[in-house]
């Protein structure tokens, strides 16, 4: 189906509908139930888990094929910001052409710093990106670029926004919000059903798609002679280059359309809130790209939606778990012991959260070390042995972090 | 006449003369063994042949064009290929997968280059990799990890992936070292026979002087960075210089 093998089709189909249906699955929990705490079926963290979907996915094309790690990826999605919000600034609030420019710009500027830091591989190359990423976000920080122009151009640490005296000559009576030919972003449909509520805005529904449609194109590139190409690079170089192939554009230009990803969720995010800060750019958010990559499984197709959607709903649980929400769970224990675990438990919560993810991905790296993808295989596997199917052949298509 | 032209080639690591004043020629359609003591030069010519290292001084030519100051990879575009002593291979893929890229390169250097085609859609380009998968006997091996195969099955698929290339000259360091017998006289089949058919111009590095007798229309002996001998195979035998080179010293 769509030039996809049968498995692949049934991953796209399965991805098609766990997005499409998130809304409903994520907000499983009735409103008013005790666990209602555990769902994740708001607008803004839904937008969220496919924004930072298509990073991860982008990122995984260019990590997970070819096996170099840039450790500057957020500078890409910053960028798309700006220019998202910028287009916001220059012509209307309509969302395409500042996605459009999110892309384009990322790809501008991801050929420049991949043409410069694709001259060394391994450490040297993540070091280089790592470089470039945090000029550009001293660059943005303070502003830099623009003060030496004489204009604001990421208005430093404020954050970039439109203002009612910004040219937006498109705008005549169009919506004041972000919206796709006047479908506003952040409107939304609120069903009750029973003891149940869903919300299904506007906004996800457009990151879910362009999330797909990614996904859909990164399948596409996984199967074709190009994604070849680049997990021969991953594996052995000097055979390529005794075959007669420069390694180079190949590098460069999975390097460019893994940027152009990064640009598309840094322009997303703008249009869901339209408001660019230089902190997407910072080296924390190019590490938590890594994490999530690793986490969910490296070079698997599924791996980097599976890594960020984990790691986004842990930080929405665990930064939302307060001593007060605590002392009510452990509430059942004698005084003592409920006051120690909540004191022991509340250091990795709320803004301990950071300890739990070091923590977590530490366990999965040593025992775990293709991510959550492996862990899957693995529990397959071991239900097929329990029920005496026979030993499965490994899954070829996962090939583990090294 | 000769494909493969080395002239006067020097080449020194520090005080070490590894190579002095080495001249080579290779007939076109022939199979030239390259042979020598531990140490004689013999790798070092090889990787001043492909780009991996730059002779300090002297010519090296091939089909007419200087292959000096090339990058490997530009070497290889011109049609020679190598095959290592430790084979290179693509070992996080399939044997059938390796065996594909040199099929998609082609020989001017790029690519079939259909970003968002699949693999397995391109039908002429899987019927050349499974032909040269079964030149080698390696069809029933297709869908197994490079890495896992056994040394003797690696260089072989290394052999099939230079042969995908249809390369004008094939240089080969030490193609049976560490092989059982038996996979040696198998490669020494297989050589023979790809000679015989594709009539592919080969030079050999060789230590199993049964591999060298057995293949070589031509020898050269290198011995501590000069050739000193350089002959038909049965002229080879007896000499008394390459017994020296051997032996050490008079005797």
């Amino acid at each position: 189906m769509f030039g996809l093998n049968k498995k692949d089709s049934i991953l796209m189909i399965a991805v098609a509908a766990l997005a499409l249906l998130a809304p409903f699955i994520l907000n499983i929990f009735p409103n008013d139930s005790a666990l209602a705490f555990f769902n994740a079926g708001y607008p803004d963290l839904m937008q969220r888990f496919v924004i930072f979907g298509i990073f991860a996915i982008g990122f995984n094309l260019l990590f997970g094929l070819t096996g170099y790690l840039s450790f500057g990826h957020a500078a890409f999605l910053g960028v798309g910001s700006y220019a998202a919000v910028w287009m916001f600034k220059l012509l209307n609030y309509n969302v395409v052409p500042a996605i459009v420019l999110s892309i384009v710009v990322a790809a501008a500027f991801s050929l420049v710093i991949g043409y410069i830091s694709l001259r060394r591989s391994g450490i040297y190359f993540s070091i280089l990106t790592l470089a470039f990423a945090q000029m550009m976000f001293v660059t943005a920080y303070s502003d830099l670029l623009g003060r030496w122009l004489g204009i604001t151009l990421t208005n430093g640490e404020t954050g970039l926004q439109v203002y009612n005296d910004d040219p937006q000559i498109l705008l005549g009576n169009g919506p004041n919000v972000p919206h796709l030919f006047g479908l506003e972003m952040r409107a939304k449909e609120v069903w009750d059903i029973g003891p149940w509520e869903f919300t299904l805005p506007v906004g996800y529904y457009l990151c879910a798609v362009l999330m797909l449609a990614s996904f859909y194109l990164a399948i596409r590139i996984f199967r074709s002679p190009f994604g070849l190409m680049l997990r021969a690079i991953k594996s052995n170089q000097t055979r390529l280059n005794y075959t007669g192939l420069n390694s180079k554009p190949y590098t460069l230009a999975v390097f460019v359309i893994s940027g152009m990803y990064a640009g598309l969720a840094g322009g997303l995010l703008a249009c869901m809130d339209p408001l660019a800060g230089a902190e997407r750019m910072q080296w924390t958010a190019s590490g938590e790209v890594v994490i999530m990559t690793i986490l969910g499984g490296a070079g698997t197709l599924i791996g980097p939606i599976l890594g960020s959607g984990a790691i986004k709903y842990l930080e929405n649980v665990f930064s939302k778990l307060n001593e007060g929400l605590l002392h009510d769970w452990f509430g059942f224990m004698p005084d003592g012991l409920e006051g120690a675990l909540v004191w022991v438990v509340s250091k990795f919560t709320g803004e301990g959260w950071h300890l739990t993810l070091g923590g977590l991905f530490m366990l999965v790296i040593i025992f775990l070390p293709g991510g959550l993808v492996e862990g899957g295989n693995k529990i397959r596997s071991w239900i097929q042995n329990r029920t005496g199917r026979g030993s499965p052949p490994a899954d070829t298509a996962s090939t583990p972090a090294e | 006449m000769s494909i493969l032209e080395v002239q006067n080639v020097n080449k020194s690591f520090g005080g070490l003369k590894a190579l002095q004043n080495v001249n080579l020629k290779v007939e076109e359609g022939t199979i030239h063994a390259i042979i020598g003591p531990n140490g004689a030069g013999k790798s070092t010519l090889l990787n001043c042949l492909v780009g991996k290292l730059t002779p300090d001084t002297g010519s090296v030519t091939f089909d007419g064009v200087s292959l000096l100051g090339k990058k490997p990879y530009e070497i290889n575009q011109t049609g020679v290929s190598r095959v290592f002593q430790t084979p290179e291979i693509f070992g996080d893929l399939t044997v059938y997968e390796n065996v594909l890229i040199p099929c998609f390169g082609k020989r001017d250097g790029s690519f079939e280059m259909n970003a968002l085609m699949s693999v397995n859609s391109q039908k002429d380009i899987r019927a050349k990799a499974e032909q040269m998968l079964e030149d080698v006997n390696m069809a029933d091996k297709r869908e197994m990890r490079a890495s896992s195969l056994s040394r003797g099955d690696k260089r072989r698929l290394e052999m099939a992936m230079c042969l995908a290339q249809d390369p004008k000259l094939l240089l080969l360091d030490e193609p049976t070292a560490g092989m059982a017998r038996a996979d040696t006289n198998n490669t020494i089949a297989l050589l023979a026979e790809i000679q015989e058919r594709r009539h592919i111009t080969m030079a050999v590095i060789e230590h199993d002087m049964h591999v060298v007798f057995s293949l070589a229309q031509r020898i050269s002996v290198l011995a501590q960075g000069t050739v000193i001998v350089e002959d038909l195979p049965e002229n080879i035998k007896g000499h008394p210089k390459v017994k020296e080179a051997y032996l050490g010293g008079a005797h």
